[in-house]
């Protein structure tokens, strides 16, 4: 059985509880949203969901890094646990269009599906969620993995994180020796997937630019098209695993 | 490859798109006149054409299409192709719905005829083939054509009746596959078994079963490793599919008629649900590609697409494991399991090409020619060599290119193993019906599956009940009886033929002429009066 944090405190709900008769009338609206923040909330831990067995049922409070494009009533996304010691990767959530437009950065949410893992990929499947009206007042700052670069076994601890690197060379990948490919070996063409690879000098990770994530149209997606072999990147992204690190990266800069 | 599970997560998205245009039957204001042949095409006018294409994420495909366009270009230098390129069937399909809408479709499409089935509810959308087939100047074989061309006789019957819709041809086969059963053979032998020419479903099973066996510490006593999906499905829609049709049972009819709710369907997903409780079996959508599990020594029979076959096999050319994870073993091929050997049964899959109605007969021609020029021998052998297709034309099969190739010691053994497999073969392939709303059943068909592999999985209850809860939630997603219901006398019937139009407007013409002399008649009289 899933152990469950409750987020229930009759001690704040009472202290806010008084508070409502001894606040003035410009501190009613505070006060209301500390009321929403005490509703009791039923979810596990980062720590608890990383425990569970896979394929169990999973609830979850977090905080919305990032959306793929919605399609018909589902959407994926990339999330840092409430508790800000984790990150989810959401899969095919169960989602209304309407819903999605509220899904911006910054949105909490309670989410409840399964745990499985695909290809190596850790996340939440067959999920549903609700609004809360949380605020997170700890965003999980990018962690720098530049040390762990090319290394799975220390990278995977990190799994669905984001994350920085920085110094990262761009090297030649396909036959043509390009600085990147549309589609992992260059048979797809503008608006698919980009692929390109970088080296630390001592070993190379390919990177991926996920068109659902960021498409053509987004900052990030138009600097690796305009990448050159030979340039010296810092990256920003989300570790997602495909067989291994399989980065879908949301920002590329010259190396500062 | 992680692009085709973005396919796959958009397959239920689809299919309620589809499934709306199922209902109404329409998509847009778009009309369009009925495309008929130009006497001559016209080589004073410059021609520019959109091909949209779709690869196997292959960078030999998409060279192919690049040297077909090129050479078709030096042949006819008033025509310019420009090519688009997918590397997925649904957002083809996806595109396509939303360009019918802005009259922006492309001029020629690579497709599935289960996605044309929903093309033609837009009227004189998809020009209908058979006159153009029969053509004798621009025709299958014609004799005003730059190139040599098939002729009808020529396409391998099985494919181009897949082609059929309605009893009109809408598309033609482009490139065919077949699903195979890829099998470790160095593990089944060391299970004390051996491999038969035909292999059976019960022999799957007991395998798998044999190989869920675990040493005292937990790994797995055939490969000493923490995995072992001693059986992986790739299209669990295939999986269903195909053990209905080998069982004779119901799936649906040429009409839309919903027929996969059936007892045959719970027996083979009582079957699933024990071999998943076993460890024995899982799927694509579940767990993963069968070809990395295989590669990685955790699975034994992997069943998937011939045209997937370089990604098969601990020495497959193309690989998304890396390679210390890699288990060398030997690997055979076979069809994929049956209920009788005697009578084997697979799928027949595969792209085909349609082309799009336009404005400008000429323009439609111009196109015709350049999906035309898809069939000529040097485009049908190069791409059927990227991968384990056949070509779909006997003037490819038969020629002494494609026996080279197939003898050719230097080519992938897996892939031309299963190349062989599907030729020896095609007679014993079979298509499901195609209608307006065959997309929504196919992914039904899959959720059948991949929902019960998961619910046994997350230890939920399988039983009587459990079926019939799926079965009425799966209807109502993919609104399937609504679909039954929308096969409307448009889908028995196809469109009104040009002389049953004529006749009616003729009809309602005479009856306007009647109204009109009763009326002048009363006019008469009341004057008179």
């Amino acid at each position: 059985m899933k152990a469950m944090k409750k987020v229930l405190s009759l001690a704040v709900v009472a202290a806010m509880a008084l508070s409502v008769f001894a606040c003035s009338a410009d501190t009613a609206e505070t006060t209301s949203e500390e009321t929403q923040a005490a509703v009791d909330y039923e979810y596990m831990s980062y720590a608890e969901y990383e425990a569970a067995a896979l394929d169990t049922e999973v609830t979850v409070l977090c905080t919305v890094m990032a959306t793929q494009s919605w399609w018909e009533d589902q959407i994926t996304v990339y999330a840092q646990a409430f508790d800000g010691d984790g990150a989810y990767f959401i899969y095919n959530m169960a989602c209304s269009e309407e819903d999605s437009e509220e899904l911006f950065e910054g949105a909490t949410i309670l989410v409840t599906g399964y745990k499985s893992e695909w290809e190596g990929e850790v996340e939440i499947t067959d999920a549903t969620f609700e609004f809360t009206d949380l605020a997170q007042e700890n965003p999980m700052e990018p962690v720098d993995l530049t040390a762990d670069f090319g290394n799975d076994d220390a990278l995977i601890a990190y799994q669905n994180r984001n994350f920085t690197m920085t110094g990262l060379t761009v090297e030649a990948s396909g036959d043509n020796g390009d600085a990147f490919l549309y589609s992992w070996d260059g048979s797809g063409s503008q608006g698919d997937d980009l692929y390109f690879t970088v080296s630390n000098g001592e070993t190379t990770m390919t990177f991926t630019v996920e068109s659902y994530l960021t498409g053509a149209d987004t900052d990030v997606y138009q600097a690796v098209e305009a990448l050159n072999v030979g340039d010296t990147i810092d990256v920003a992204g989300f570790l997602y695993w495909y067989q291994g690190a399989n980065p879908h990266i949301t920002s590329v800069v010259e190396a500062q | 490859m992680i692009s085709l599970r973005k396919a796959l997560s958009s397959v239920l998205a689809l299919s309620v798109v589809f499934s709306v245009f199922g209902v109404t039957g329409c998509h847009g204001n778009v009309t369009r006149n009925e495309f008929t042949v130009p006497e001559y095409f016209d080589t004073s006018r410059q021609f520019e054409i959109t091909f949209w294409a779709k690869n196997d994420t292959n960078v030999n495909q998409t060279r192919i299409y690049n040297q077909a366009i090129e050479d078709f270009e030096a042949l006819y230098p008033n025509i310019s192709v420009n090519l688009r390129l997918y590397t997925d069937y649904n957002k083809i399909y996806n595109d396509v719905i939303t360009n019918i809408a802005t009259d922006t479709t492309p001029n020629v499409c690579i497709t599935y005829p289960d996605h044309i089935a929903t093309y033609i509810s837009g009227e004189n959308t998809v020009v209908p083939l058979d006159n153009l087939f029969t053509d004798e100047r621009y025709g299958l074989g014609g004799s005003e054509l730059l190139f040599e061309s098939p002729s009808v006789d020529q396409i391998v019957p099985q494919f181009l009746d897949e082609c059929t819709i309605n009893g009109v041809h809408y598309c033609m086969p482009y490139m065919r596959s077949t699903e195979a059963l890829y099998i470790n053979k160095t593990y089944v032998e060391a299970l004390g078994y051996e491999i038969p020419d035909i292999v059976t479903w019960d022999f799957i099973w007991e395998v798998s079963n044999a190989a869920t066996a675990k040493n005292p510490d937990g790994t797995y006593a055939i490969n000493g490793q923490d995995v072992m999906i001693p059986f992986i499905y790739k299209s669990s829609d295939n999986m269903m599919i195909t053990m209905l049709r080998q069982l004779g049972a119901g799936y649906s009819d040429d009409y839309g008629n919903i027929d996969i709710f059936n007892d045959t369907t719970t027996s083979i997903l009582r079957t699933v649900a024990d071999e998943t409780a076993l460890g024995a079996f899982s799927t694509f959508t579940v767990s993963g590609y069968p070809g990395n599990f295989l590669n990685a020594g955790q699975c034994i029979f992997g069943v998937d697409s011939t045209a997937g076959s370089t990604w098969m096999g601990p020495h497959a050319p193309l690989s998304d494991i890396h390679e210390s994870n890699i288990v060398d073993f030997e690997m055979v091929v076979r069809p994929v399991p049956q209920y009788d050997t005697e009578n084997p049964l697979m799928m027949s899959q595969g792209p085909s090409v349609c082309v799009f109605n336009k404005e400008d007969p000429q323009e439609v021609l111009a196109s015709w020619l350049f999906a035309q020029y898809l069939l000529t021998n040097d485009v049908q052998i190069a791409y059927a060599g990227t991968e384990g297709y056949v070509p779909v034309t006997t003037m490819a099969q038969e020629s002494q290119e494609y026996q080279d190739y197939l003898n050719d010691p230097e080519e992938y053994s897996i892939k031309i193993d299963v190349t062989n497999m599907f030729l020896e073969n095609i007679g014993n392939t079979f298509v499901t019906p195609v209608f307006n709303g065959s997309t929504s059943l196919r992914n039904a068909a899959a959720q059948l599956i991949n929902n019960t592999v998961k619910s046994v999985r997350r230890r939920e209850t399988i039983d009587d009940e459990y079926f019939a809860n799926m079965y009425e939630e799966v209807t109502a997603l993919y609104r399937l009886d609504q679909l039954s219901a929308s096969k409307d006398s448009r889908a028995e019937l196809g469109p009104l033929p040009s002389e049953s139009k004529a006749l009616l407007i003729t009809l309602g013409v005479v009856w306007i002429g009647i109204g009109v002399y009763f009326a002048y008649g009363l006019v008469k009289k009341r004057k008179k009066s």
